[in-house]
C-alpha cells in the first residue's frame, strides 16, 4: 500500500506492505539510520521515535498505521547545526558510551522534556521521575547516572516556559 | 498481499471484521508486532488505533466505562480513574514503560488475554464487565467468564471488544494491586495480584481476590474470598495465606519457579488482608 507520512517536518511517501515496521521504513526506505534496532520486541527503546507527539518503539508500529501521521527521529532533533538541548546535555554530561542506545534515549528524553513530564520538582523527585520515564530505554554499557544528569539539565533548561506550550501542541489524531 | 482497512467508524469496523474474520485486529501493536519480521504477515490488518468509538473514558456515579482502544497512558492520566480506581491507574503506570503505555490499550490486554497481562487481575478484582459488538448486535460478558484458557477468550470471530464497564468501588471497599517482577518497568511479572475488600470496621464482609501469572489465565481465587468472609483483618491474612496455598498450582518457567511464585502469591494475598 502507499503510505504518506510526515518525517522530521517533510512529507514522505513509501510503497510497501502495511505489515512492514516503521523502524524498517525509516532505516531502509528513507535511509534514516540514526534510529537503531536493539531487541525488536519493544523492550530496549533503541528504536524510539516520536509519533504524533508521543515517544513510541518504532519496531512495534506497522507502517500501515502511519499514513497521515507525524514522525520525529533522532535526525529531526537538531535545528541545522544547533543541537537539541537534550543532545547538548548528553554531550556535556558524558551521558553516552558505545552509542547504540543513545538515539533512542535522546529522542525519548527530548519528548519527555518538551511535554513537561518531569515537572518543576526538587532534584530527588526529578531524578526518580526521569528514571521512571526513561525506564523503557536500556543501556548495557554504562550506568544511568550521567544520562539522568543530562536529562535533568535539559529539563531545567527547557521546562517552565516552552514545555507547557509543547504539551498543548500535541493534538489527538 | 496483506490487506489493510482503517475504518472511519464502528459500523465500518464491524463490517470489516465480519467480512474478514481472519484479519488481525491491530491497535497499538505492542504485543502483535513483537518480532514482526520473523513472523508470517497476517492476511490483513483491521486498524483500530484511535478509532473514536472505542477510544473514550465515560464516567458516571456508579460505573466508569473505558473504551477498548484507550491507551494505558490515557488510563493512568485520567483524573477520575486515578481518584476512584487507583489500582487500575497504578497497573497502567507499570505496564511496560512510557513508549509501551503510549500505544498499548485496554482492549489489547483483554483480547490477547495473556496469563501475565498486567491489568487483568485488576479487572477481575473490580468485577469488570466487557461489552463486545458485531454486525449482529451487542452483548455483555462478565470479565470473570471471559478467559476460557491459555490466551483464549469468549470473543467470537466476527466480534470486536468495545469497552469495559467498571463498577466504582464504594467508600467501604478498599482496592489494591501489586506486581512482582525483576524490575518494575518492562519485565514480565512473576506474580501479580489485585483485591477489592469491603470492610465493616475491620471486619471483612466481602472480598474479590485475583492473581496473575500463577495459572494458564488470570484467576479469581474464590477459596480466599470464602475463607476471609466474616473475619477480622489480620486473622483474615492467615486464612487467606492458607487458602492461596491450597488453591493455586503455579509452574516453573524461564521467569520464575513454581515454589517462588507460590510463596510470593501467599505473601501478596496475606498482605492485602493485613492490618495496615
Amino acid at each position: 500500500m502507499k503510505v504518506t507520512l510526515e518525517v522530521n517536518g517533510a512529507p514522505r511517501t513509501v510503497e510497501c506492505s502495511p505489515w512492514k515496521r516503521l523502524l524498517d521504513v525509516l532505516r531502509e526506505d528513507l535511509r534514516l539510520t540514526g534510529t537503531k534496532e536493539g531487541c525488536g520486541e519493544g523492550e530496549c527503546g533503541a528504536c524510539t521515535v516520536v509519533l504524533d507527539g508521543e515517544a513510541v518503539n518504532s519496531c512495534l508500529v506497522a507502517i500501515g498505521q502511519c499514513d497521515t501521521r507525524r514522525v520525529t527521529t533522532v535526525e529531526g532533533l537538531a535545528r541545522g547545526e544547533a543541537l537539541h538541548a537534550v543532545q547538548r546535555a548528553l554531550v556535556a554530561c558524558g551521558g553516552a558510551q558505545c552509542g547504540i542506545c543513545t538515539p533512542g534515549i535522546a529522542v525519548c528524553a527530548a519528548n519527555v522534556v518538551e511535554r513537561g513530564l518531569i515537572g518543576d520538582t526538587d532534584d530527588a523527585t526529578a531524578r526518580a521521575r526521569v528514571r521512571e520515564l526513561l525506564a523503557g530505554n536500556i543501556c548495557r554499557c554504562t550506568g544511568y547516572q550521567l544520562i539522568v544528569d543530562a536529562v535533568i539539565a535539559a529539563a531545567r533548561e527547557i521546562e517552565g516556559g516552552a514545555a507547557r506550550q509543547a504539551e498543548q501542541r500535541i493534538d489527538p489524531v | 498481499m496483506t490487506g489493510y482497512v482503517r475504518p472511519r467508524d464502528l459500523d465500518e469496523a464491524l463490517a470489516t471484521r465480519a467480512a474478514h474474520p481472519d484479519w488481525m485486529m491491530l491497535a497499538g501493536g505492542t504485543d502483535l508486532m513483537v518480532n514482526a519480521p520473523h513472523r508470517e504477515a497476517p492476511a490483513g490488518i483491521l486498524d483500530l488505533w484511535r478509532l473514536p468509538a472505542i477510544d473514550f473514558v465515560r464516567v458516571s456515579d456508579e460505573v466508569i466505562a473505558i473504551g477498548a482502544g484507550t491507551t494505558w497512558h490515557d488510563v493512568e492520566r485520567h483524573p477520575v480513574i486515578r481518584a476512584r480506581m487507583r489500582p487500575l491507574a497504578a497497573a497502567a503506570r507499570e505496564i511496560g514503560a512510557l513508549q509501551i503505555q503510549a500505544r498499548a490499550t485496554l482492549g489489547g490486554n483483554v483480547g490477547t488475554s495473556s496469563p501475565v497481562g498486567d491489568s487483568l487481575p485488576v479487572l477481575l478484582a473490580l468485577d469488570a464487565e466487557l461489552e463486545v459488538a458485531s454486525v449482529r448486535g451487542r452483548r455483555r460478558v462478565p470479565y470473570r467468564q471471559w478467559c476460557t484458557g491459555y490466551r483464549t477468550t469468549q470473543l467470537l470471530p466476527d466480534e470486536l471488544i468495545l469497552c469495559a464497564h467498571l463498577p466504582v468501588p464504594g467508600p467501604a471497599t478498599r482496592t489494591t494491586w501489586r506486581k512482582i517482577g525483576t524490575r518494575r518497568a518492562q519485565s514480565i511479572s512473576k506474580v501479580m495480584g489485585a483485591a477489592a475488600i469491603t470492610l465493616d470496621g475491620d471486619l471483612v464482609t466481602c472480598a474479590r481476590v485475583a492473581l496473575g501469572a500463577v495459572a494458564e489465565r488470570p484467576i479469581r481465587v474464590t477459596a480466599v474470598e470464602d475463607a476471609v468472609r466474616g473475619q477480622r483483618l489480620g486473622q483474615a491474612a492467615e486464612a487467606a495465606r492458607a487458602a492461596v496455598r491450597a488453591a493455586i498450582r503455579p509452574i516453573d518457567d524461564v521467569r520464575s519457579t513454581a515454589a517462588y511464585r507460590r510463596e510470593v502469591a501467599e505473601n501478596l494475598v496475606a498482605r492485602f488482608f493485613s492490618m495496615a
